[in-house]
Formats: C-alpha cells, sequence, structure tokens
C-alpha cells in the first residue's frame, strides 16, 4: 500500500525557517537525510520532493482566452506544501509510524520538532473482488 | 526488460531454470542469500551470451556452473576482505564443475526455496519479492516495475529478506511434516496475493502487471506438479485459472471495469475454464475440501453461466455457507449476503449485512457501502442506494473503481425518475419490492 507523507507549513512557518541559525538549519537538514536513508535502507522508499518556498507560489487560471491569470498574494494563513514523500508499506499503522518519525524534524535550538504531516493513502490497486 | 531483448523461448527457460539452479548452488554451497544474488548474475550472463553465442547444451549445467564462479569469487573477495585465508574459498573453488561436467543432483528444489521465501519471519511484500526473484526468476527491475516502486527500493528490501532468513537461521531444507502444513498455507497465499496483484491491477495504466498474473499461475502450476495430490494447491491454481479466464472480458476499451453482470462472456478463456474445471473436479474427489477449492467451486458455476441470468445462485449460496465454515473473513460474508440476496430477493441480503455493522473488521469499510447500494438499488431504494454509492467512491482507494461507483450513483440518479428505473424493464436485476 503506498501513502503520501505531506508537509505543511503556514507562510509564517516558512518565514521564520528563513531565520534559523546556521546550526539549527544543518541539524534539520541531517535529520531530512537521516530520514531519507532510513526509508531507502528499510525498502519502502517510492519518491520525495521538497519544494520552493511559497513566496515563489502562484495561482494559475486559465482566463477566458486560456491565457494564463497569475495570483499570488495569500493570506497568512494558508498552509503551503513544504515537500512530500510516498512509501510502499504493509499496513496504515506503518505509514503512522514512518510519518510521526518525519514529524520530529527538530526546530530552532535542536529542538525536537510535532510538524502535523498529512498521510493519505496513495490510488494504485484495486480491490480483489470484482465488482458487482 | 528482457522481453524486449530476448526470444521469448530463452526468457522462460530461464524462469523454469531458475529455481533448479539456485537449489543446487545454494546446498553445494550453503548461503542462500550470496547463492541467489550468484544465480542473478548467472541468469544476466546468460540473456547477454545466449543470444549471441548460441545456447549451450546444457543450460542448467551452464547456469550452475557460471553461478558457481561467481560464488567461488565472491567467497574470495570476502576472504581477502578479512585477510584471513583463503580455505573455504579454496575449496569451493575445487568443487566448481568442469565445462558440461554436471553431477549435481537433479532434485527439484522448488519447494525448499518457495518455503524459504515465504518464510513467516518475513513480511508479505518481502516474501513476494524474494519468491518472485529466487524462484520466479524476474528480475529486481521487472518486479520493481511491476509494484510501481524504484528499484533500488525493490533492491533493498529482498536484501533484507535474505538478511532476515539468515538471520533467522532457517536452514536449506524442507520443514519438518509437523510445520509442514502451516508453511505450505503461507506459501499458497503468497502465490495467490501475487496473483492478485496482478490481476486486480491489470486495468487502465497498469497493463504492464498482468505479468503477474501470469507469474503466480506457473508457480501454482510448479507446486501443483510437485505436489499433485494435495487439493488445496489444485484448488489455489483451478481458482486462479477459472479467475483468470474472465480478463478479456473484464474491462473495457477505456481501461474502466466491466461488472460480472455485463461482461461479454463469449470473450472468457474456455481453455482455461476447461483446465480449472477439471483440476478442481478431481480435487473435490479426493475429500478435504478447503477455501480455495471452495473459491474455486464459485468461480466455477460463475464461468459455467453463459448469460448472467443463468448463473446457478442456489449453489453458489450454498459454497458460500461452505466457506464462511472454514474461513471466518468478513469479505466472505459479505459475498454471502450478496449471494442470499440473489435466491431469496435484497430484504434477506440486508438483513445479512446489518449483522456485518457490528463487525469491527469490515464495518465503516467503503464495501459494506458497495454492497448495501448494490442490494438497495435491486430493492428499489433508489435514493438510499444513490447516497451508500458515493459513500463507497469515497472510501475506495481504486481509480476505475471510484470512476464505476460514481458514474453508477449519477445514472441512478438520472433514470430515478423514468418509470423502468436504472436498467429498463429487463434490467439485469429481478427486482423484490
Amino acid at each position: 500500500m503506498k501513502y503520501i507523507l505531506m508537509m505543511t507549513g503556514t507562510k509564517a512557518k516558512f518565514n521564520s525557517f528563513a531565520k534559523w541559525s546556521k546550526e539549527d538549519l544543518r541539524a534539520n537538514v541531517a535529520f531530512m537525510r537521516a530520514f531519507s536513508k532510513e526509508l531507502k535502507d528499510s525498502g519502502v522508499f517510492v519518491s520525495t520532493v521538497g519544494l520552493a518556498f511559497p513566496d515563489q507560489a502562484k495561482i494559475v487560471r486559465a482566463g477566458g482566452d486560456g491565457e494564463p491569470i497569475t495570483d499570488g498574494v495569500f493570506p497568512e494563513s494558508k498552509e503551503f506544501l513544504a515537500g512530500y514523500w510516498i512509501i510502499d508499506v504493509e499496513s496504515p499503522e506503518q505509514a503512522y509510524r514512518i510519518a510521526a518519525r518525519a514529524s520530529t524534524a527538530p526546530g530552532p535550538g535542536g529542538i525536537r520538532g510535532s510538524i502535523p504531516i498529512e498521510v493519505r493513502p496513495v490510488i494504485d490497486q484495486l480491490p480483489e473482488e470484482l465488482l458487482r | 526488460m528482457i522481453g524486449q531483448t530476448l526470444d521469448i523461448p530463452i526468457e522462460h527457460l530461464l524462469r523454469e531454470l531458475t529455481p533448479q539452479v539456485l537449489g543446487a548452488v545454494a546446498r553445494r554451497f550453503h548461503d542462500f542469500a550470496a547463492a541467489e544474488d550468484a544465480v542473478q548474475e548467472a541468469l544476466l550472463a546468460a540473456v547477454i551470451q545466449w543470444p549471441r553465442e548460441g545456447m549451450p547444451d546444457n543450460p542448467r549445467g551452464w547456469l550452475i556452473q557460471v553461478a558457481a564462479r561467481r560464488m567461488t569469487d565472491y567467497l574470495r573477495s570476502e576472504e581477502a576482505r578479512r585477510r584471513r585465508e583463503s580455505t573455504v574459498a579454496t575449496e569451493a573453488g575445487e568443487q566448481a564443475p568442469a565445462a558440461d561436467g554436471d553431477h549435481e543432483t537433479e532434485q527439484d528444489d522448488t519447494l525448499t526455496l518457495l518455503f524459504m521465501c515465504c518464510h513467516p519471519a518475513l513480511t508479505q511484500s518481502s516474501a513476494i519479492a524474494l519468491t518472485l526473484r529466487a524462484v520466479g526468476g524476474l528480475t529486481t527491475a521487472e518486479i520493481a516495475h511491476a509494484f510501481l516502486v524504484p528499484e533500488a527500493t525493490m533492491a533493498q528490501r529482498i536484501s533484507r529478506a535474505k538478511q532476515s532468513i539468515k538471520a533467522s537461521g532457517v536452514p536449506f531444507q524442507l520443514p519438518t511434516s509437523q510445520e509442514r502444513a502451516q508453511r505450505l498455507r503461507a506459501v499458497l497465499h503468497v502465490l495467490y496475493l501475487i496473483f492478485n496483484e496482478g490481476y486486480v491491477s491489470s486495468a487502465g495504466p497498469h497493463v504492464q502487471r498482468l505479468e503477474l498474473a501470469r507469474e503466480a499461475i506457473r508457480l501454482a502450476r510448479s507446486v501443483h506438479a510437485l505436489l499433485p495430490d494435495d487439493g488445496e494447491v489444485a484448488g489455489l491454481l483451478a481458482l486462479m485459472l477459472l479467475t483468470d479466464a474472465r480478463r478479456p472480458a473484464r474491462t473495457g476499451p477505456e481501461g474502466e471495469l466491466i461488472p460480472l453482470t455485463k461482461q461479454d462472456r463469449t470473450l472468457w478463456n474456455q481453455a482455461d475454464i476447461s483446465e480449472g474445471i477439471a483440476l478442481l473436479t478431481a480435487a473435490l474427489a479426493k475429500g478435504s475440501v478447503g477455501a480455495y477449492q471452495l473459491q474455486a467451486a464459485i468461480a466455477a458455476v460463475h464461468d459455467e453461466a453463459t448469460r448472467a441470468e443463468d448463473t446457478d445462485w442456489p449453489q453458489i449460496l450454498a459454497l458460500y455457507e461452505l466457506l464462511q465454515r472454514v474461513s471466518d473473513n468478513p469479505m466472505v460474508a459479505l459475498n454471502h449476503a450478496i449471494a442470499a440476496a440473489m435466491v431469496h430477493g435484497p430484504s434477506k441480503g440486508l438483513e445479512l449485512l446489518r449483522a456485518l455493522d457490528s463487525d469491527t473488521r469490515i464495518s465503516g469499510h467503503y464495501r459494506l457501502d458497495a454492497v448495501r447500494a448494490h442490494l438497495l438499488e435491486m430493492a428499489g431504494d433508489y435514493t438510499a442506494a444513490i447516497t451508500h454509492y458515493r459513500i463507497a467512491a469515497g472510501g475506495t482507494t481504486s481509480v476505475p473503481e471510484r470512476n464505476y461507483l460514481i458514474t453508477h450513483a449519477a445514472r441512478l440518479g438520472e433514470s430515478a425518475t423514468s418509470p423502468d428505473g436504472p436498467d429498463g424493464p429487463d434490467g439485469p436485476y429481478k427486482r423484490h419490492r
């Protein structure tokens, strides 16, 4: 069963991240690297991406002529995706345990985090019985 | 993929030979994990050399010889790494056979390997991956492709599975007679999971996964050849054949699912059906009926009906009642409710579903909603049926199934107001109001 683990944060969270000390950043990067390696070593890793800061985010819609209309001013409270991992595991419980591990990524002062991680099944396979 | 660069017969031959070659090498060197790697390398060498230089006279001996050489190299480098005298490697090297001088025992180690790869110490996904590589002879890349994960992830999964086997100290031999029945159940379950993975995901963009269903049938066939008197082995092979026979009719041109009642039955594979029924008949005659034989029997009853409305539902209902006695599975109970509704009317089926609402293994599962929706539709309560189809659509993690449930709810909504209902006056289900 495949699951996506999505790490999100408000713009304020991203902005505070930009003000972290070098040591704090280094600790966070080291954690992320170790976490990815754990996923790979345990044979559950499918893919991962990290995203640019929300400053560069644009909402795009098609105008009447099909040309893009962009919009980039978002309310402070809006949650932005920071990155995700896709994993292939035996059970939802295993996905939750791995998400909880990602949630502990250290914050400023090296303090253990408790970041919310959204976990959702990735649609992939069909159940065994035929529909009736 | 091997299939693109090689003639199919060579690929098939290699897969057939894999367990025999691995068994011989693992036996000689007493190291299953390393032998498994060496055999993969030998298979790869064959893929490159055979089309170019021609097939050797004794392909099995050739593969054993190449794998044994790799094994010797591996043991030497291991020894060098440890900076010790390489007594083991030298001994092993001396034992390597001369060209074509294959004096290995001809015994078939397929069963021993299957028991090892499906050891209860392994997780299901590891057992599946290892079985496909060590017994099925598939490459890591092929297995990764079939399960839609990166090759490195699948390689890691296989290597961890082999480490677990090593750590658990399982000897390379058949399980004791006390353990044997239980361990065989584990093997059959892994083959069943491989089959399902291939069968259920064959819709839409995942056509390449058909290979898994074929692979599972091939492995089940080899187990049946080795244990011809085991009714459940025959039952599992029959179940696979009787289910796979419907594959050509199961999806439409857009990859959309076609339910059993609407399939073009002329597309069903009659050769598979005949073979499945013959296997099942022979197995049932031997007594000791198990869950795979009963499921195969149910599949056979469906396959024998030329039209959906000819289906012998009373017989299916009786088989589900037997199946419920040997397998305490809520999914079986769900199908039993459908069969009861087909025989005694939807209110009987809905009554059986109410009993499942308190079963924590299935209450809240989308499939309970899907079946309830179906029975409510049969009963003519379209409003409630639409509600449950939509709940079910929200709960499934399969795109074709979600699309099916949503479109079904929509069609029911559009035509609920028409006097004949969604399927017209001659709809597929008799309505019992």
